[in-house]
């Protein structure tokens, strides 16, 4: 046990580390940019008709409050890490003046809901048809399905998704393609909501899963090929276990550990394009709501998604990290 | 080179099939450097034309031959993506041959920076620097940022092969006839990880390239500029689905899906050729 808590606490170094590196790049990013977010605000209120300069030079001193770009760049760092610690990002702009962290709390179930269902499908179907695949290497039907599971993952998403989006939006429609349940419907534990974000969550997650299922279906199969020569799958072979019971319980098993971490190590990338799903299908999650802060030029919103989403792929990470060595046995713990 | 290259031709389908689609996307580039209209005008054809006789690939709403327009957007797209792969490898393997050659603290220190990087979501910081650059995002710009995010991954692999290396009978020879670390690093070293840099090369530029054409269909990149992307951002501005001039979105996602196939097609048989475990499996063993 002592072994284990040694592992969380190397591991918790590294999520701290990960989120000081992700927020502190944030923050220089958002600083050393040649826009000064207040001075695009002000001119983006005094766009329409004259201002009293008085107004406008107390409307800048309280921006410049908001948005903490007072005083020198360490304290604007360390206010900005208050900022961070409290989840206080400040109102948005776009929707004045809701809390950003209220929109971000309203947009995360949907995001979460996507991911977490999309990632496990194509985790699931990815590696079990990876796993045949290897086990089976002459099979020409698997040859052909992995050639199809292969072929679509180098395609971006952007191009997988709109392509879906066209097939059964226009070509045969369907299914939803906008939006996260019916309009008229009111969020609770109904039949009719719960069946209707379903529908509306098919096509983006869909799209996740085929984007996704190749990366597994590579990695596993690979896995599994060299595994199938160890000396103790031949052995069983020959000693008549059934080859069902080798697959399973011999070959599958060992070589689905290394894509426990694989997960983990992914998540960042399947969140970039859970962004890209979530904007092609106008998906209220936190990937819309990013993309709709910058068009609406909302910097607090912005930062504070960007920062907020680094922090949550992190907490992920770690989690999926600690709880390794209880499915595996053999990590050593020391 | 050239009998691997006609041996890879001839037995192995996958890499015959990314040829032939790459030689397609090349013959597009070369075609882009005569192209009779600037690749910047607008309204320089009839707009709205469907794919035909006159217009191989029809024409848009902004006036553009969609053929001249893919090839010289093809170009743009490849030369992001190569600035960004040359760049990312560049990185990759100083990173990589040090780290695994110097070993010790200054391993342990690089490699956590390595996979701190490497952990960070790279699209949202992306869309954050895009959104406080604005005008001044320019191609450089994105492509030095997603040079600099796209390196952790190879940099580790580049490290555990040097890693090894450093152990060898000739890693010592080398250092104890006088070579300086960084001689031993570039020419005794550098060979060994060559068949995994060109490996991953072709992985990063797919990676990049998709980058590209995801932050222009949002808008994110110079729209002026004819990109893969920026096709599709256009053809989505002017509703083309809606409309109906479908030819406007099917050209640029089709070549999309071409030019991807191709690298990803490539980049296995390659990647097949350079491990020699998977030959054998081919062969039967």
């Amino acid at each position: 046990m002592n072994g284990y808590l040694n592992y969380v606490a190397k591991r918790f170094g590294q999520f701290v580390f990960v989120v000081v590196t992700g927020v502190t790049l944030s923050f220089l990013i958002a600083h050393f940019s040649p826009v000064d977010p207040v001075e695009q605000t002000v001119s983006l209120l005094t766009n329409f008709g004259a201002t009293d300069p008085r107004t406008v030079e107390v409307l800048r001193q309280s921006l410049r409050e908001l948005y903490g770009t007072d005083g020198s760049l360490l304290s604007q760092y360390f206010l900005f890490w208050g900022r961070v610690l409290t989840g206080d990002f400040g109102p948005s702009l776009s929707a004045f003046p809701t809390p950003v962290m209220t929109i971000i709390g309203r947009a995360l179930p949907w995001t979460i809901g996507l991911l977490t269902l999309a990632t496990l499908i194509s985790w699931v179907i990815g590696n079990f048809l990876g796993a045949i695949a290897g086990y089976f290497r002459n099979s020409r039907a698997i040859k052909l399905v992995g050639l199809f599971v292969m072929a679509l993952q180098p395609i971006p998403t952007y191009i997988t998704g709109l392509t879906l989006l066209i097939v059964f939006g226009f070509l045969w429609p369907i299914l939803p393609i906008s939006g996260g349940a019916q309009l008229n419907l009111t969020p609770a534990a109904s039949w009719a909501y719960i069946s209707s974000v379903i529908q509306y969550g098919t096509l983006p997650a869909l799209t996740l899963v085929l984007v996704g299922m190749g990366g597994w279906f590579v990695s596993m199969r690979s896995l599994v090929s060299n595994i199938v020569t160890d000396d103790y799958v031949v052995y069983a072979e020959l000693a008549g276990v059934p080859s069902r019971t080798v697959f399973s319980q011999y070959v599958a098993r060992n070589a689905m550990l290394p894509q426990v971490t694989g997960l983990a190590l992914s998540l960042g990338n399947v969140f970039g394009g859970a962004v890209i799903v979530e904007f092609i299908f106008n998906y209220p999650g936190i990937g819309k709501l990013m993309i709709a802060g910058i068009y609406a030029g909302d910097y607090s919103l912005v930062l504070g998604v960007t920062t907020f989403s680094v922090i949550a792929v992190a907490t992920a990470v770690f989690l999926i990290d600690i709880l390794y060595p209880l499915i595996d046995p053999r990590v050593k713990l020391g | 080179m050239l009998k691997v290259l006609r041996d890879l031709l001839r037995y192995n389908r996958e890499f015959l099939f990314g040829t032939l689609l790459i030689g397609i996307i090349i013959a597009l580039v070369i075609a882009s450097f005569f192209s009779p209209y600037d690749e910047l005008t607008t309204y320089a054809v009839i707009p709205d034309m469907p794919p035909g006789g006159e217009y191989w690939l029809g024409t848009n709403s902004r006036g553009q031959d969609m053929f001249w327009q893919l090839a010289a957007s093809m170009r743009n797209t490849l030369m992001f993506g190569l600035v960004v792969a040359i760049i990312s490898r560049v990185i990759a393997i100083v990173v990589g041959l040090v780290s695994g050659y110097v070993g010790g603290k200054t391993d342990q220190i690089i490699m956590a920076f390595n996979d701190t990087l490497g952990a960070l979501p790279n699209i949202p910081i992306l869309l954050l620097l895009v959104f406080v650059m604005r005008d001044q995002m320019t191609w450089g710009v994105l492509a030095l940022t997603a040079a600099m995010l796209g390196w952790t991954h190879d940099s580790r692999l580049i490290r555990s092969v040097a890693l090894s290396l450093r152990t060898r009978e000739f890693t010592r020879h080398a250092a104890f006839s006088g070579m300086r670390t960084g001689q031993v690093l570039f020419r005794e070293h550098l060979p060994y990880v060559m068949p995994i840099v060109f490996f991953t090369t072709m992985n990063n530029l797919i990676w990049a390239i998709g980058l590209e054409v995801t932050l222009s269909i949002l808008g994110f990149s110079d729209i002026n500029r004819p990109t893969i992307g920026g096709m599709i951002y256009w053809a989505n501005a002017h509703s083309a689905m809606v409309a109906g001039i479908w030819w406007w979105i099917a050209v640029p996602m089709l070549a999309v899906v071409i030019l991807f196939l191709g690298l990803f097609l490539l980049a296995m048989s390659v990647n097949e050729y350079i491990d020699p475990r998977s030959r054998l499996a081919r062969m039967g063993a």
